[in-house]
Parts: C-alpha cells; sequence; structure tokens
C-alpha cells in the first residue's frame, strides 16, 4: 500500500495548496477517509443501477466515490487486495461459488443481502403456449421437442443455454431429465438475448435461459418452464427426484443477490460500510428501473437522480449513522 | 480421399517424385492408425492420463510472484504497482485536459477549476493541425471526424478514450523504437526477442489480462498496458527492417561526414528510415483503437464501454454509432500521422522574423483555445455540445435488421442450413477424427519438405505441446473453424484484391470498406449476424471472415501490382490478351505476396478467435475466455499459447513455401 499513501499525501498536498489559495472545499461532515471509496461496475444495467444508487448515497454523506469497471469474477482479486472495496451485486445462482472461495481468504466480507432476488430457469415466449399447450409444466418439454427444433437439431429440441462461465448444469439437467433436448451454449447474454428479439420479432421457436431482474422478461411476454423444485439434495445427491442415478433432476436454485466488500475496508470507513449492508430494494423498484433505462432509453444517471429524490426517507436511514 | 486422387498420386509417384512418394507413405499410415483406433486407442485421442499439468504450474508460479516474490528492498508487486502508479500521472493528466477538467483534489465532488479542452476548440485545432500538417482538405477531413463524436452525441467517451490512446500510442511508438534499435544494432538481441515478439503478436489478449489485472491493479493503467503490450510488436519489427533498409551509400557518407554512431542513428539512420517507421506508427495507432473494447472490459471506459453495453441492451443502432466512432478516429489520427510524416523538410527561413510570423499556427490554436474558452464563459453551448442538437440514426438501423430478420430469414436459413449440413459439420467430424499422431507426423513432414529438418522439428515441438498439454480436441475445433474462415476469406479476398488491383476507381472503394471492416469493433456486426443466423459457428465463421478478409484482398492488389512491368510488357509484345497476362504472368508472379496474404488471415483469423467466443464456439477461443472470467491465470497462458503455436506453425509453413517459391520465380 506504497503507492496508496504516497498518492494520499499529493492529494493532501493538493488540498493544502488549494486552501493557501483560497478555494473552498465543500463541507463534509466528518466522514471517516476521504480516500476514495471504490464500487465496481460491470456490463449489466442492473447492477450499473444498484451500484450508482449506492454511490449517489455515500456522496451525499461525504464520501469520495469512484466507479471502476472491473469483471464480475475476476474483481474478486482486487477486491481481496483492496484495489476494489464494494461489488454491489453477487448472485447466488451464478457467483456462489467465487463468492465462497473469496470469502474463505479472509480478504473479504460478506456484506448481506440486496433484497433482490434472482430468478433463473428455462424460459419460452408466450405464443409457444400455442404449439405447445402442456406448457409450463416441465414433462410437456418432451412432446413439443420437434416444435422446439432447428434444422441442425432436428428431431431433438433446441435449448439456448447461458455462457458456459455462468454455470448452470443445463447439459446435467437435460440429461437427468431425460429431456429431447440438444444444450447450445450462447458465449454471452447479449447473443442470447439477441437470438430471443430475432425469434421474437418473427414469432418462431425459442426456448432458452432468460433471468431476472432483467429487461427481457418485462419486454418480452413469456413464462418459466416449472421444473421439480430445487433444493440442495438434488443437486448433491443423485438419488434424489426422479432419475435415481443422477443429480440435477430439477429446476434452478433461486436466491439472493447479495454485497461484497474488501474487509480492511470495514475499519477505514465503518459509517460507508454499514450503509452497504443498508441497502435493500426490491424486484418491482428494480424491472421498473432497468425498463425505463433499456426499454424507454432513459439515462442511468437521471433515473438514479429521480430515484434518490424521490425516496429520501429510504436511503437517508440507510445511512443514519452519518448523521 | 477420392480414388482418383489416389491413382494420379500412384501414377505420379511412378515417376520417381521422392516426396509424393513420402506423403502418399504418411497418408497410408495415418489411415492405419485409424483403423488400429481399437488396438491403440492413445494414438487416436491424445490419453487424459497423459497431460502434463502446465497451467496448474503456472497459476502456482504466478501466485509466488505476487504473494512472494521479494527483490530485496521491495517486492516484485511493489515494483509494478509503482510502475502503474507512475503511468497513472500522464493517463490522469490527458483525461483531465480532454475530459473531465481539474479540480486539483481527489474528492470527486469539489469544482473543477481549470475545464477541459471545449469541442469547438478541438475541432478547431485538430483542423489546424490537419491544414499544417497536409492541405485544407485533410483539414476538413478531420475536422469532420472528430465534428461527428459531437453531433452523434459520442463526445464524452470519445474523449476518455482519446485520452488514453495519446498516452498509449507515443510510449508504445517509443518503446518499439528502442527495442527496435536495439533489435537491429544487435543480431543476438533480434534472435532472442523475435519468438517474444511472435508469442506477443499471436496470444489472445483475453490470455494475459487476467495476470496483468493482478499485478498492475484494476483500472484504466492495467488497460493501457495491455494496449501496448498487444500494439507494440510490429512497431519493433518494422523498426528493424527499416534501418536495416537504409541504403548502405546513406551510411557511408554519414561515416565519412564524421559522425560519432549516436549521430549516425539519430540523425542519418533514423531520418532516412522514416517513412518506414511511419508504417509501424500507423499499426500501433490501429491496433490500439482495436484494444478499446477488449480494454473496456477491464476498465478503460469510454467508448468501447458503449459499444459493449448498447449491444447488450440491443440496441444496434446505438453501438453501430460507438463503432464508427472508434473508426473514425482511427482515421483521423492515422491520416494525420502520415501527413505529419510525409512533409516536405522546413525550409531554411531568415531569422529576422518574428516569432510569432514563424509559427503561424501555433498561434492559430492557441488563439481558438483562447476564444472558445472565452465564449464558453458566457455561452454554454460552446463549451458542451447541447443535447437537443444531437442526431441518432439508431432507431433506422434498428428497423432495417428487423425488416431483414422477419422477410428474409428463411432464405437465409436455408443457406446456413446447406452449409452447416453438407461443409461445416462433416469437416469437423473428420478433423476431431484424424490421429493426433499422424497429424504431427503430416505437419513435421510438411516442415521437412519445406524448410529442413530444423522446421520439422519444430513444427513437430509446438503441435506436441498441444497435445502435451491436454488441449487437442478443442485445437482441432479452433483448426477446423479458422481454416473454413480461412478458405471463405480467401476465396472472397483474392479475386476482390486482383479486381481492385486492375481497376483504379475500385481500388479506392475497396481500400475505404476493408479500412473500416479492420477498425469496427466486430462486437458491432456480431449481435446482428447473431440475430440473422443464431448462435454457433456459422455466426462465428461470418465475423471471423469478415475481419480476416482485409489482408487477403490488400496483399493480393499490392503482388499484383508489385509484377515488374517489364515482364508485362514483354508479354503484351508476345501478344498476350489482358485475360492471359492475368492468369500466365501477373497471378503466378504475384502467388508469393498472395500467399503472405493469407498468412496474414489467418493470424487474423486466430485473432478473431476470442471475440466469437462471445458467441458461444467450443475451441481454444472459448478456453481463454473461460479462465479470463474464472481468473484462471495458468488455464488462459496455456490456451493463449496454444493458439499462438497453431498461428506460428502456419506462419512458418507458409513463409518457407513462400520463400522457397521466391527464388524459384527469380524475386527475392
Amino acid at each position: 500500500m506504497r503507492e496508496d499513501r504516497r498518492i494520499s499525501k499529493l492529494a493532501a498536498l493538493a488540498a493544502s495548496g488549494a486552501l493557501v489559495l483560497g478555494l473552498a472545499l465543500p463541507a463534509s461532515a466528518g466522514v471517516e477517509s476521504k480516500d476514495q471509496l471504490i464500487l465496481t461496475i460491470h456490463d449489466w444495467t442492473g447492477q450499473y443501477i444498484t451500484t450508482h444508487i449506492m454511490g449517489e448515497v455515500l456522496q451525499k454523506a461525504g464520501y469520495n466515490v469512484k466507479y471502476q469497471q472491473a469483471d464480475y469474477i475476476a474483481q474478486f482479486a482486487g477486491l481481496e487486495s483492496g484495489d476494489l472495496h464494494v461489488a454491489m451485486e453477487m448472485w447466488e445462482t451464478t457467483g456462489k461459488q467465487a463468492m465462497e472461495e473469496s470469502l474463505k481468504t479472509g480478504k473479504t466480507l460478506d456484506l448481506g443481502e440486496t433484497g433482490l432476488f434472482a430468478i433463473e430457469e428455462w424460459w419460452y415466449p408466450a405464443y409457444m403456449k400455442e404449439k405447445c399447450p402442456g406448457l409450463p409444466d416441465w414433462k410437456a418439454l418432451n412432446d413439443c421437442a420437434e416444435a422446439f427444433s432447428a434444422p441442425e437439431t432436428a428431431p431433438k429440441g433446441r435449448y439456448l443455454g447461458g455462457p458456459v462461465t455462468w454455470a448452470g448444469f443445463d447439459d446435467e439437467r437435460a440429461e437427468a431429465l431425460g429431456l429431447e433436448y440438444e444444450v447450445v451454449h450462447a458465449g454471452t447474454d447479449a447473443a442470447l438475448f439477441a437470438e430471443l428479439q430475432s425469434a421474437y420479432q418473427r414469432k418462431a421457436p425459442f426456448l432458452g435461459w432468460v433471468y431476472a431482474p432483467h429487461w427481457a422478461p418485462i419486454k418480452f411476454e413469456g413464462e418459466w418452464v416449472e421444473f421439480p423444485k430445487y433444493t440442495e439434495a438434488c443437486y448433491n445427491d443423485p438419488k434424489w427426484g426422479s432419475n435415481p442415478d443422477m443429480a440435477y433432476d430439477c429446476g434452478k436454485p433461486r436466491g439472493w443477490i447479495k454485497k461484497v466488500g474488501w474487509k480492511d475496508g470495514a475499519d477505514k470507513w465503518p459509517c460507508a460500510y454499514e450503509a452497504v449492508r443498508n441497502f435493500k430494494l426490491d424486484n418491482d423498484t428494480m424491472g421498473n428501473l432497468i425498463a425505463e433505462v433499456d426499454l424507454e432509453g432513459r439515462k442511468v444517471d437521471e433515473v438514479v437522480l429521480q430515484w434518490i429524490k424521490e425516496n429520501e426517507g429510504t436511503w437517508k436511514s440507510w445511512i443514519a449513522c452519518s448523521q | 480421399m477420392s480414388v482418383t486422387g489416389s491413382t494420379r498420386a500412384l501414377r505420379d509417384g511412378a515417376r520417381l517424385n521422392p516426396w509424393l512418394a513420402a506423403w502418399l507413405a504418411a497418408l497410408v499410415a495415418t489411415l492405419l492408425v485409424y483403423q488400429l483406433r481399437d488396438a491403440w486407442p492413445w494414438a487416436v485421442r491424445y490419453p487424459r492420463a497423459w497431460n502434463v499439468p502446465l497451467s496448474v504450474w503456472i497459476s502456482d508460479f504466478m501466485k509466488w510472484l505476487i504473494n512472494d516474490f521479494d527483490l530485496g528492498l521491495f517486492t516484485f508487486k511493489e515494483l509494478t504497482r509503482s510502475l502503474s502508479w507512475l503511468l497513472d500521472w500522464p493517463l490522469v493528466t490527458a483525461k483531465g485536459l480532454l475530459s473531465s477538467g481539474f479540480s486539483f483534489s481527489s474528492d470527486p465532488s469539489a469544482s473543477i477549476v481549470v475545464e477541459r479542452v471545449s469541442w469547438v476548440a478541438l475541432i478547431g485545432v485538430v483542423a489546424v493541425m490537419g491544414y499544417k500538417a497536409g492541405n485544407w482538405r485533410l483539414a476538413l477531413l478531420v475536422g469532420g471526424c472528430f465534428g461527428y463524436l459531437a453531433v452523434f452525441g459520442q463526445w464524452d467517451s470519445a474523449m476518455v478514450t482519446l485520452s488514453s490512446i495519446v498516452i498509449a500510442v507515443p510510449l508504445g511508438v517509443a518503446l518499439g523504437l528502442f527495442v527496435g534499435i536495439a533489435g537491429f544494432r544487435w543480431r543476438r538481441f533480434e534472435a532472442a526477442i523475435t519468438p517474444i515478439l511472435d508469442l506477443m503478436q499471436t496470444v489472445p489478449v483475453f490470455a494475459y489480462l487476467v495476470p496483468i489485472l493482478f499485478l498492475f491493479g484494476f483500472g484504466p493503467v492495467a488497460a493501457m498496458i495491455a494496449t501496448i503490450i498487444y500494439a507494440t510488436p510490429p512497431m519493433v519489427r518494422v523498426t528493424m527492417l527499416a534501418l536495416r533498409q537504409v541504403p548502405d551509400e546513406v551510411v557511408e557518407f554519414g561515416r565519412m561526414a564524421g559522425c560519432t554512431s549516436r549521430q549516425l542513428l539519430w540523425k542519418v539512420q533514423i531520418p532516412s528510415a522514416q517513412p518506414g517507421l511511419m508504417v509501424g506508427v500507423n499499426q500501433v495507432i490501429m491496433l490500439s483503437l482495436n484494444m478499446v473494447i477488449i480494454a473496456s472490459m477491464i476498465g478503460a471506459g469510454g467508448l468501447g464501454f458503449d459499444v459493449l453495453s448498447s449491444l447488450r441492451r440491443l440496441s444496434i443502432g446505438q453501438g453501430l454509432e460507438a463503432g464508427i466512432a472508434i473508426t473514425l478516429l482511427a482515421i483521423a489520427l492515422d491520416r494525420l500521422s502520415q501527413a505529419f510524416a510525409n512533409r516536405p523538410p522546413p525550409e531554411h527561413r531568415r531569422q529576422e522574423l518574428s516569432w510569432a510570423a514563424r509559427h503561424p499556427y501555433l498561434l492559430s490554436a492557441l488563439g481558438i483555445l483562447v476564444v472558445a474558452w472565452a465564449i464558453g464563459l458566457v455561452w454554454p453551448a460552446m463549451h458542451i455540445y447541447p443535447e437537443t442538437l444531437e442526431i441518432t440514426t439508431g432507431a433506422f438501423w434498428e428497423e432495417l435488421v428487423e425488416y431483414i430478420n422477419v422477410n428474409f430469414f428463411d432464405e437465409l436459413e436455408a443457406v446456413k442450413t446447406w452449409l452447416l449440413l453438407h461443409v461445416l459439420i462433416p469437416v469437423k467430424r473428420f478433423l476431431l477424427q484424424l490421429p493426433w499422431v499422424a497429424v504431427i507426423a503430416l505437419l513435421a513432414l510438411a516442415g521437412f519438405q519445406l524448410g529442413g529438418w530444423r522446421l520439422a522439428l519444430l513444427v513437430a515441438c509446438l503441435a506436441g505441446f498441444i497435445a502435451v498439454t491436454g488441449q487437442w480436441a478443442k485445437s482441432m475445433v479452433t483448426v477446423y473453424l479458422c481454416g473454413l474462415s480461412v478458405m471463405f476469406a480467401a476465396l472472397i479476398g483474392v479475386p476482390v484484391g486482383i479486381w481492385a488491383a486492375r481497376n483504379e476507381r475500385a481500388h479506392r472503394v475497396v481500400q475505404v470498406v476493408i479500412d473500416t471492416l479492420q477498425t469496427l469493433p466486430s462486437f458491432v456486426y456480431l449481435i446482428p449476424v447473431v440475430m440473422l443466423f443464431r448462435v454457433g459457428d456459422f455466426s462465428a465463421m461470418i465475423a471471423i471472415v469478415a475481419y480476416a478478409v482485409a489482408p487477403a484482398v490488400r496483399y493480393t492488389d499490392h503482388g499484383i501490382r508489385q509484377v515488374p512491368p517489364h515482364l508485362i510488357e514483354a508479354a503484351r509484345a508476345m501478344g498476350c490478351t489482358r485475360r492471359q497476362i492475368l492468369w500466365r504472368v501477373q497471378i503466378p508472379l504475384a502467388l508469393p505476396e498472395i500467399m503472405l496474404g493469407i498468412n496474414q488471415t489467418i493470424m487474423m483469423a486466430l485473432a478473431m478467435l476470442v471475440i466469437t467466443a462471445l458467441v458461444g464456439t467450443r475451441d481454444l477461443g472459448q478456453e481463454v475466455y473461460i479462465a479470463l472470467t474464472k481468473a484462471d491465470t495458468g488455464r488462459g497462458i496455456v490456451a493463449g499459447v496454444s493458439v499462438a503455436f497453431i498461428a506460428i506453425i502456419a506462419d512458418r509453413l507458409i513463409a518457407a513455401w513462400a520463400t522457397r517459391r521466391k527464388r524459384e520465380l527469380g524475386l527475392a
């Protein structure tokens, strides 16, 4: 952390220089440290919004907030070393393993749930129900395999899974449940939703992995397939469920979205960390905010500021410790 | 293998061509190994138990390097972090100047004391630079490019991108120049760095992003370092080549004039090598802008981030506008740097002229800055381009793609399905079933025929590395995807190149098209392609062909234009028709050059692999991408090096062939 000290020394020098010149510095109600508190941003809108709401609240309390782009999983290296400080969205469905590994190092902290609820499952557009009336029950899938097929997979159906890195165990699920489907992996969710939009425009067959909170289930009318309900035993114990020889014969877990932080930051900015812990939103609020940005094309900052203005009571209670 | 092929081979073999006999024997042996696949399964499919856990070793080494390596006074990580702290300064300064302004405080809520350069002023300044370096047409072009940024609402992001480019490019050029000079001075140094340069150019960037993040921290500096690693190698190569090509007479003259060796280098050799060096500068600029998207994934922000985030929302039009902004920045910077390099040497003027009269351009640029700043104080539109005047064509592009999608999907689908079932899938199956032992042997045989036993040993070792580290199946998928893409790129690119070489107007149009294809981020057209052709190998192949076709066109065009005119004269004198001249004289003589173009096409195709992994291919590119998202250093580097080795095998074999052929044609 040698450089950090050097930077802060220089910053102090610059600040004192500014004072000598008689320039007023903004009044900041006694925050613990004026060092940059770095929040990570990733590449999906929802995370961008939660992070900017948090950042805006911290700034109002006088903290020196910086946003830094970082990869969703690769950021743990930075959170452990203190290069990055707070990550606002770690999904149980996609990031649980990486998060647990990182917590084990003792260098990161679990900062609690965001109140948002991750749903991800096999999804189809509403018009497919005409061609496959048995849905949303998963048992209907095999009867409709032909309807969901593509030339290169026929007579098997085609299921477009999420990126391989967002472990979803779809290959295993298809095999365990005896589904006559070929699992194709999209490299990124951008490619996946491009295909969904294309199919939707033509009212063509589509069966793929869709998650919420996200703009897609808001923009496109459709439903999630209902698999046998997820339990931990289903993933760990082959004997569980309809297939006695294989695990994964059930749906996907639905789960929390948590905040994670650099451990030493809790000593450096106790009140800011408290505020991050207090941060809570629900899926409806989030869905509406995402829709305003992605579907109506408004700017993130604008949408965030409007929320801040309209919900003063909510966020003031998060940051109560600074008053 | 068809029957006619083998009988023809037999007939030729009867004429006692030893190479043909050797190839025939090798192919028969391959077939034999394949037939014996039940007895010797290890010869067909590389056994998992033989894998060398190199990726684990690399990851462990990396951990040690970051956590424990102590250089005595400080640790290795402290060293790299200080370096990134140092590099942060110019970056922050450039960003303050162009993008954020200066507040002289680490607190972002502090008010800005010095405003950034306004859009009017910057457009004015680049136009003056264009006029100084070239003429009013260049001024108009450069000013127009920057005008686009303001009018289409790309200004803020473009300035973030520009501020990292204006630091990364000079650093890359300077670094490349110095390493190149060292390579020029000491042959042994050149021999040592050549393989490193090969790796720097062919290992996919994603493979080394993770270690860079560990060592240099998250943020724009890490992104800039990755950009420099990627963009510098051509500068090194070009420097060595250009310095060697300085005519001996010039160097002799410098020596006779009594130059010291330092004077000789800086006053004689480098100035006379300047046109060549500028090719390197151009490459550094182009490659740096190529990196904008990837750099934005690890925190550089700017236009790259805009492209990615609009495409995630499927705002194709917005993504395209941001992508075009990157292309226009590349064009403006490239044309400006070319013009500055090609300026005639300064005339010696009489000294009595005043300072102002000697520097009219500098003065007018300063004037623009001051005037724009002053007007900006009372009229804010001068300073920040008013949002109400911004235009966008976004909706148009989305409607266009939707129209094509709804009306022509079935036709497109039919073509795609036919190609998939009759070309792509059979080739993939064939390659995956080839015994790895036989592939290595055939490669070695090709190496031996084209370049002797040293080349044979090299290609066998490189291919062996891929097998030993357990990458064989994914490598074969890579070879299939790239091989077919290169074939299609050649089928399109070579005829277009021939056409452009023989028709001046076509030449100009084609130039613009391939320049755009090379600088427009491929992600921009990848998403519409996925909408029309769905996720899978076919979409990936279209993207690879679009990106990799450029060198096939360029080199063919160049090769045919380079055919000595007296040979064409001679052919014409003998009464050849235009068609005969093309087929009997121009194409055969240009073939070595065309093959080098194909070689470059292969390199570009391999470079695109990582991007196509984003639309779901299952090859080495995907392996590298997975390693990136899991922050697994070893896995990424091993897969990345395997990609590089495929590239190097192809490069060495083709280059050996081209050299031999050139010698036979008397061109070398």
